[in-house]
């Protein structure tokens, strides 16, 4: 698989992020080594082999329907880096 | 040249979600009740602090499986959450969990009635996902204001098949999940308040065309109303767009319930890339046989299987057999009324007749109704023993037992004297005084104007103020009048 400019950008517009064309460039390197080492697992055969979805086989950990565990408002607001007493705020999301 | 309207086809697929009726959300103990101060509800799961793990609702997961039992799902057995990966500030995790590969409920169906009939709806799935927290865009000039108190909230999402073709379909269909769903008790489907929602898949073929047209979905519905006219006027303005040489372009649309009509929020150029994948942090359930059985037990007798019941067992006419499966505080104190009282046509007349006018005058519904059912089964006994008339016990003892909430029939009826009379010489003695009275209609009875029965029996009435037992009241007058 072939990092290009077109995957970078996709990405970048997925996450939200964005990047000056140096650091694109330094992003397609650090994106194609991934791709390289995760392909290497190609190598194995895994015909009969069940995905692994989860490393314990714990099934049906189940929570009863309590209500217990909130935390106050101020306490939560604390950590936001936007906030006003009530709500947490981020830069206007919709344009008028 | 007039559009030709009826040279289409509309094919409608709906998505409803509705949010269950829990006390804590599907994956933290934060309280999912409605209303709250903003932010009250968040715990570090909801607000994704680092190591923070979610935990499943077991509840959540009984609820949904009970609406696919409902609907006749296949229920899956091994159940994986996923995460569908977005970016949005209305969910701090930058995913929401939902399922993706195996939604526990799987094809199924609803049954809808409109004028064309009864009809089933296919499902494609129904499945389970936290719902997001609420963006607010008009507190603040600046910013979008964040609660995350629905965030978590479990929902379950009901994805139809690309089943219906009017609007009316769409219609019935949302009416019967909203019943269902409030009659299992898993949803309030309150759809102003949000806690139902409905998006419209939209599209338009020729008729007899197999092949699926460009679809446009449609969002924030939120009434049953407004579905129908949102798909109403979105079908007409794809057919106009079409006839007039334009195409439809995949978007998503958002009705405008000021004037009725739809607008464009976006253009979808490429499907969405949610990039699922297993959510690791939640481990499989199951959904055993034992489980299974345990739901289907505890589930009570589906609002069709009663219908059948009250027409085939207990002989109601369909029409009053369904007006009772219309809501499910109906469908409870009529159970209860035929638990009190073998008289089970008299208690759906009482139902439908004096209960839900008294009702309708107060503007209240049914569950909020104070005489409880064994009470009105006393009444309902009286009336079919003969001991009262069904006029006198709806319009003078029956107000009072409500007043009162609980009472004895017999007791009100002989505290104000309503009782009816069975005695024979009393009787006498009124049909005596009311043949006396009307000689001339007596001759012309005589003379084969049998109808006139009925007049007398009137008379006999207003003379007993409707005490006179009618049984006894028409026995004696036939035969003195024969004796004259």
């Amino acid at each position: 698989m072939q990092v290009t400019d077109k995957l970078v950008e996709d990405l970048a517009n997925l996450s939200r992020l964005s990047f000056n064309e140096q650091e694109k460039e330094e992003i397609k390197k650090d994106l194609q080594k991934m791709i390289s080492f995760v392909n290497k697992l190609n190598e194995v055969n895994t015909d009969g082999v069940e995905p692994l979805l989860h490393m314990t086989d714990a099934v049906n950990v189940y929570r009863e329907d309590i209500v217990q565990g909130s935390m106050r408002k101020e306490e939560a607001l604390l950590n936001a880096p936007a906030a006003d007493g009530n709500y947490f705020k981020v830069p206007k999301v919709i344009k008028k | 040249m007039p559009i030709p309207y009826e040279k289409y086809e509309a094919v409608i697929g709906l998505e409803v979600h509705a949010q269950l009726l829990t006390k804590s959300k599907l994956f933290s103990g934060d309280s999912a009740a409605f209303g709250a101060d903003a932010n009250t509800n968040i715990s570090p799961i909801v607000l994704a602090y680092p190591g923070a793990l979610p935990m499943l609702n077991k509840r959540a997961v009984e609820y949904a499986v009970k609406m696919g039992l409902a609907c006749g799902c296949s229920i899956e057995h091994t159940n994986y959450f996923a995460r569908k990966n977005y970016f949005y500030p209305d969910l701090p995790k930058g995913y929401q969990i939902s399922q993706h590969t195996t939604p526990v409920c799987k094809n199924g169906f609803v049954k809808i009635r409109t004028a064309n009939g009864e009809r089933d709806i296919l499902l494609n799935r129904i499945h389970l996902e936290e719902d997001a927290g609420k963006s607010l865009h008009e507190v603040d000039d600046r910013n979008t204001s964040l609660d995350y108190n629905r965030a978590g909230v479990p929902l379950i999402e009901i994805v139809s098949e690309p089943d219906m073709h009017t609007a009316e379909e769409a219609f019935a269909f949302v009416t019967e999940l909203r019943k269902l769903v409030r009659y299992l008790g898993i949803c309030d489907g309150n759809m102003e308040e949000g806690s139902m929602r409905c998006d419209a898949n939209v599209s338009i073929r020729i008729k007899g065309e197999k092949e699926l047209g460009t679809k446009v979905e449609v969002k924030n519905l939120n009434s049953i109303r407004n579905v129908k006219k949102a798909i109403e006027f979105e079908i007409s303005r794809m057919i106009e767009l079409v006839e007039s040489g334009g195409k439809v372009i995949q978007q998503t649309r958002s009705f405008d319930a000021s004037n009725d009509t739809t607008f464009s929020m976006r253009t979808k150029e490429e499907a969405n890339d949610y990039r699922y994948f297993t959510d690791p942090d939640l481990p499989p359930f199951i959904i055993t046989e034992e489980l299974l059985h345990a739901i289907r037990a505890a589930m009570p007798p589906l609002p069709e299987e009663l219908v059948r019941k009250y027409r085939d067992l207990l002989h109601l006419p369909e029409y009053d057999a369904r007006v009772i499966c219309d809501d499910a505080a109906t469908i409870r104190y009529f159970e209860l009324l035929i638990q009190t009282t073998t008289h089970a046509k008299a208690a759906a007349n009482w139902l439908l007749g004096p209960v839900k006018s008294f009702l309708n005058d107060k503007g209240e519904s049914m569950d909020e109704f104070t005489l409880d059912a064994s009470s009105l089964a006393t009444l309902i006994e009286l009336v079919e023993s003969g001991k009262v008339n069904f006029s006198i016990a709806s319009s003078r003892i029956f107000p009072v037992m409500v007043e009162k909430g609980t009472a004895d029939a017999l007791e009100v009826a002989t505290e104000l004297n309503l009782l009816q009379n069975s005695d024979a010489g009393d009787i006498a003695q009124w049909v005596d005084e009311v043949l006396l009275g009307m000689p001339e209609k007596v001759a012309e009875y005589k003379k084969g104007k049998k109808g006139l029965i009925g007049l007398f029996m009137g008379e006999v009435k207003k003379l007993s103020k409707g005490k006179a037992d009618p049984k006894i009241a028409t026995q004696l007058l036939t035969e003195k009048l024969e004796q004259r």
